[in-house]
């Protein structure tokens, strides 16, 4: 973490007319790192990703990208940055070449530099052979990886990707995290949302939990499964009297992988460090005492739990609810 | 400087662009007009329309001044909708995420709408001169009239684009533009002269910019420069003013939406 830092939030909010969909929202982003903001639809992570590519500007606090400030330098702040919008900002009577050429204009670039850089990002997201069909035949992923081809024109230090892998084709999905590893690699910083648990958990270096215009936690996700206090190993009993239970408790917690007990339904939830040797362990404590286990369940810690933990709710509710809105 | 021509330039050949590949939707852009209002319309009243009446040599040359007008205000109307969907699919935000002039979309859109505008006049002029209808002040009277129908079509384009930009959704633009459209036409002396229209509609149609508007386009058709330039006068007073409020309401819807 002594890498310099590249995005700098503090304090940020933004209201619609009384609603706060951003609240009090602070975090940094450091060079050359993937970052996500994750939460469900309407969390504020689209909003604070607007507000960071100077489209939208907040009611309250700052954002500082490399130092300037998204409101009061946000002509070089646009300089900086790259853009990968939702899928849909396509312009389907243009070929993907021509996408790139209006940019290139709008960045200002030279005719001949244009040009060199076109050819090497359509080559880079392996678009040649489409280059000069009209994008309105694109197949999603194709359209996606033009995305990627336009947010990279600029040759930008920091990348913003608004739900990259959204409605994307497992072979597609895998091949954008693979280009979004490479541009890290590159040195390039990157600030991506998304409503993924497992594409967070995969791509992101660190990501922030958004909840209702606040972050709820933030940290790698290795950190933040860590945090939520070892991997769980879910005990049901044959028997499950107040006695036995109480007997097993008493015993288990002599062991010095077991970090917490919590009873839970017929059973007990206990959470561990290193399974292979507290698995056996516990086993065995069970037979000494006498208890009879008529399921044994273990897992490691997921995204979900921490965004349970962390809200209070699961995410994928929320995903079920807005989707049969 | 240079940086902001570059800019509209690349904005404004997206336009040129997407309207040469919507091939059916160029035909109807270009063809409907005239074809509706000025081929079928014209004929239709030809006989009908009483030539003490309209004060005109025939209907179709009294009709070509309207005809004009009406599309500069559909295409001045409509001017918006394309930055409408770029704001609805996220295009707009694409682009106002790169270091451009803020102005230079809207520079871009004018440079468009005026540039179609222009040459659908000169298309319209030319298929009324091919039914008999000469324009009376020659060369110099239809660049007047080119000149008349942009600043027209400028106010217009910045109503339309302030629409954009305010809207909910491209429903409602869609909706306000029907209601606004033909009786903005109506309450007009594009179809009839003022002095035909029963009372109430006469005193709605002085309220009516594109009134002045016709009145002045159409000396400059069928009556010679004399008639004409007083007219000219008061059009160009009435459109500075127009123009004024259209532009001072779009660049603040403009503002609100993208700061």
């Amino acid at each position: 973490m002594s890498s310099s830092i590249a995005i700098d939030v503090q304090g940020l909010g933004k209201s619609y007319d009384g609603v706060k969909a951003v609240d009090n929202l602070s975090l940094t982003v450091h060079e050359g790192e993937i970052f996500g903001l994750l939460g469900p639809n309407g969390a504020g992570k689209s909003t604070t990703l607007r507000i960071l590519i100077t489209t939208l500007k907040p009611t309250s606090g700052t954002a500082k990208i490399f130092g300037r400030d998204v409101v009061e330098e946000a002509d070089t702040v646009r300089r900086l940055i790259g853009y990968v919008p939702q899928e849909r900002a396509i312009d389907r009577f243009l070929t993907g070449r021509e996408h790139l050429l209006l940019l290139a204009d709008l960045y200002h670039l030279k005719k001949d530099e244009a040009r060199t850089r076109i050819d090497s990002l359509l080559k880079l997201v392996s678009l040649e052979e489409h280059a000069d069909r009209v994008a309105k035949g694109y197949s999603g992923g194709m359209k996606r990886k033009l995305d990627i081809a336009c947010g990279l024109l600029p040759n930008p230090k920091v990348l913003f990707l608004d739900e990259p892998t959204l409605g994307l084709d497992v072979q597609s999905r895998l091949n954008i995290w693979e280009y979004v590893r490479q541009l890290r690699d590159q040195g390039i910083t990157i600030v991506m949302t998304t409503n993924y648990l497992d594409e967070a958990d995969q791509l992101c270096d660190r990501l922030a939990i958004i909840d209702r215009g606040q972050i709820r936690a933030i940290g790698s996700p290795k950190d933040l499964k860590a945090g939520l206090g070892g991997d769980g190993v879910w005990l049901t009993l044959g028997d499950p009297t107040p006695q036995a239970l109480e007997k097993l408790t008493t015993a288990l917690k002599t062991l010095p992988y077991v970090r917490a007990i919590t009873p839970r339904e017929q059973g007990l939830d206990v959470r561990v460090d290193g399974p292979e040797k507290a698995l056996p362990a516990i086993l065995e404590i069970a037979g000494k005492v006498g208890c009879r286990l008529d399921g044994i369940e273990y897992h490691r810690p997921r995204l979900d739990d921490v965004f349970v933990a962390h809200t209070g709710r699961s995410m994928k509710d929320d995903l079920q609810e807005s989707s049969s809105d | 400087m240079q940086e902001q021509i570059q800019e509209v330039l690349a904005l404004t050949n997206r336009w040129v662009k997407r309207l040469s590949r919507e091939k059916f939707s160029m035909l109807f852009t270009l063809i409907q007009p005239m074809l509706f209002w000025l081929i079928f319309f014209g004929n239709l009243f030809q006989r009908a329309a009483d030539v003490q009446v309209v004060q005109a040599p025939n209907y179709m040359s009294f009709l070509a001044a309207g005809v004009v007008v009406m599309t500069v205000l559909n295409n001045g109307l409509a001017g918006g909708v394309d930055l409408l969907f770029d704001k609805e699919n996220g295009f707009l935000e694409r682009l106002m995420a790169t270091p451009i002039r803020r102005s230079s979309v809207i520079l871009s859109r004018f440079l468009f709408v005026m540039a179609i505008t222009g040459m659908q006049i000169l298309v319209i002029l030319g298929v009324a001169f091919l039914f008999g209808v000469q324009a009376e002040t020659g060369i110099l009277g239809i660049a007047v009239i080119l000149l008349i129908g942009m600043a027209f079509g400028i106010g217009l384009t910045a109503i339309s684009m302030a629409m954009a930009f305010s809207v909910k959704s491209h429903g409602d633009f869609f909706s306000v533009l029907g209601f606004l459209s033909l009786p903005m036409i109506f309450l007009s002396s594009a179809l009839v002269p003022l002095a035909a229209m029963p009372g109430w509609m006469n005193v709605l149609a002085l309220f009516n910019p594109m009134t002045w508007v016709i009145d002045a386009v159409r000396p400059l058709i069928i009556s010679g420069w004399s008639q004409a330039l007083p007219q000219v006068a008061i059009a160009a007073a009435v459109l500075i003013a127009f123009d004024a409020l259209c532009l001072y309401g779009g660049a603040k819807a403009f503002k609100r939406t993208v700061g």
